[in-house]
């Protein structure tokens, strides 16, 4: 092969290899890229798909419509997802990112491998409506993905492995680390905070870490916040049948969490002074309600208006601008 | 294959067998790799499985037909009479009835020698159910998965019967869940008649399999259509996957 003048064929090579490292301040991930290794190849085919249309059966929603980068790639201004013909489902879509450090995916939990993660929104008729096979197809019949997936995989074959292999390259090199939270932390330039975030940061050590934890912003636990008495979702027991988690959601991340609004499995909450509002006043006392919201026979986390205002201060330290501009990640036009 | 080679083995393997002393393993001595077929007969108690016209009755007394009728097998593994194991890798094998391509099968790569039984998974394996994106039979484009709560049915019969209380009469059951505590992967081993299995690398026998559907509702618990018409996962599927793990699947014949 060498010398047959392959030079022309890549008009922009990287600068240096795609490769994916995890940030000082962050554990290893759960998923570490085996078998997939990623490569620049593998990269951009993934984020080729992360934005086609042609992913849907309808050929009208890509990944991107309901993960917007600007968003952090959830949902902005969308209660519960959109998907084709109009249809709404039934939860908000959660933001895409540090997804390599997650046991497992969805509000509730039922799928358990990053590989799978897209599985889904792919094949829900109130999502993107399509099947693993007509996806196949219709992708082996468009160029140029039969030469995109020999690049990324040595040959033109496609299968549903290779798409998810190809995402999770993508979605995988998702890493949000660079907040002025995580500057602060790595004592790095632009990692100042105010007296207001100082003081926001202490009392989120005393009353938001133990779910919340540090450096991921989540516990990976599933549990209710107590937004209802009577939950009409049953949440994670629809995965695992035991009514010690009906009504239980996994907790979020925090990481971006200024700029991911609504809020919620269901979109409830608007802004960040409802949220906190909810934890002040709003808790119900629904039977698998989390003990750390009744303690002392107390319900929800008291929090005067000040303190409420100074953690909000300090989430909006957590949104990484580097992140939600990216190119790397950028939406691309369709084909 | 040069006679210094065969040598060489010849006396690598004795001086092994010395070591472990195990004698007998003189009269194996085919080698090479040879092929097996599985064809599975689809059948309901001696009835053979006709799909949507076959009537059948349960061990309760219901009736039901059958609409569809698939499941997985895995880890597929030929045992000789020394004890020995033979796993045959990547052995991940769905099976429908509405599709004849499936009920025969071509195990390739199965060591030379005589076999007297065989085991396998009925699922897929708790490792390969965890992890990520595969292809072949395990593709979740073939279906058979759960996309909302990742994992594979082993196990999937549906059809009707006038005792379900479902909507037009249903009967669906989908077998499957690979964690505690309901776990529904389950390990069979099938004897095989007098004479074995030969497997020779200039021969293909054809292991006969009878696959008895109405094994799901009978056994450990007699299932009562009007009381239980289907489920997916969840502690029934652990009741039926305790049910035909008693007696699905028997060899009934092997073409050597």
């Amino acid at each position: 092969m060498v010398g047959i003048g392959c030079k022309k064929n890549n008009v922009e090579m990287p600068q240096t290899p795609i490769t994916f490292a995890a940030p000082s301040n962050f554990p290893a991930p759960v998923y570490q890229f085996t078998d997939n290794t990623v490569s620049q190849a593998g990269f951009d085919l993934g984020h080729r798909l992360f934005y086609e249309n042609a992913l849907s059966i309808d050929n009208s929603t890509n990944c991107g419509s309901c993960h917007q980068q600007f968003a952090a790639f959830a949902n902005l201004d969308h209660k519960v997802s959109h998907g084709v013909n109009n249809c709404f489902g039934t939860r908000n879509a959660p933001p895409l990112f540090n997804l390599v450090w997650q046991p497992n995916f969805m509000w509730d939990g039922g799928v358990h491998h990053i590989e799978l993660s897209a599985l889904n929104a792919l094949v829900n008729p109130c999502e993107m409506a399509n099947t693993l096979d007509n996806i196949v197809k219709t992708l082996s019949n468009k160029p140029p993905y039969p030469q995109l997936f020999k690049n990324a995989f040595g040959s033109t074959e496609i299968n549903s492995q290779r798409l998810f292999k190809a995402l999770t390259q993508f979605t995988g090199m998702m890493v949000s680390a660079n907040s002025t939270y995580d500057k602060y932390i790595r004592k790095e330039k632009g990692g100042e905070f105010t007296s207001d975030e100082l003081a926001g940061y202490a009392l989120f050590k005393q009353k938001c870490n133990t779910c919340h934890s540090e450096p991921l912003f989540t516990n990976n636990s599933f549990t209710s916040n107590g937004l209802d008495i009577n939950p009409k979702d049953a949440g994670r027991e629809i995965i695992t049948l035991a009514m010690a988690d009906f009504g239980t959601f996994r907790v979020p991340t925090l990481r971006n969490i200024a700029v991911t609004s609504p809020y919620m499995h269901n979109g409830r909450f608007g802004t960040l002074d409802n949220v906190l509002k909810h934890y002040n006043s709003g808790v119900k006392n629904h039977n698998n309600l989390d003990a750390k919201l009744k303690q002392n026979g107390v319900l929800g986390i008291p929090l005067s208006a000040t303190e409420q205002q100074q953690i909000i201060s300090f989430l909006k330290t957590l949104t990484d601008n580097e992140f939600i501009h990216d190119p790397k990640f950028a939406e691309l036009p369709q084909l | 294959m040069k006679p210094i080679t065969i040598f060489k083995s010849l006396a690598f393997a004795t001086l092994i067998c010395t070591i472990l002393s195990c004698k007998k393993n003189n009269n194996n001595e085919f080698t090479g790799l040879g092929k097996v077929n599985l064809e599975f007969d689809n059948m309901v108690g001696n009835q053979e499985l006709e799909l949507n016209t076959g009537a059948y009755i349960n061990a309760n007394g219901d009736d039901f037909k059958i609409t569809t009728f698939k499941y997985r097998i895995c880890n597929l593994t030929f045992n000789k009479a020394d004890g020995s194991k033979t796993l045959i890798p990547e052995s991940y094998l769905l099976i429908d009835a509405a599709d004849e391509k499936t009920t025969l099968q071509t195990i390739s790569d199965v060591p030379a020698g005589d076999y007297v039984s065989m085991d396998f998974v009925i699922g897929v394996d708790s490792l390969r159910n965890f992890a990520g994106a595969q292809t072949g039979a395990l593709d979740p484009a073939k279906g058979m998965y759960w996309s909302w709560n990742t994992g594979y049915i082993f196990v999937m019969l549906e059809g009707t019967s006038s005792k379900s209380t479902a909507m037009d009469n249903m009967l669906m059951f989908h077998v499957g869940g690979a964690k505690a505590p309901d776990n529904t992967i389950r390990k069979v081993t099938l004897p095989f008649p007098t004479g074995g299995l030969r497997v020779r690398s200039n021969a293909k026998p054809e292991i006969h399999l009878y696959v008895d559907a109405g094994c799901l509702f009978k056994g450990n618990t007699n299932i009562n259509f009007a009381t239980l018409s289907g489920f997916m996962g969840g502690p029934n599927a652990v009741t039926v996957a305790n049910n035909y793990a008693m007696g699905m699947f028997s060899v009934t014949h092997i073409h050597n």
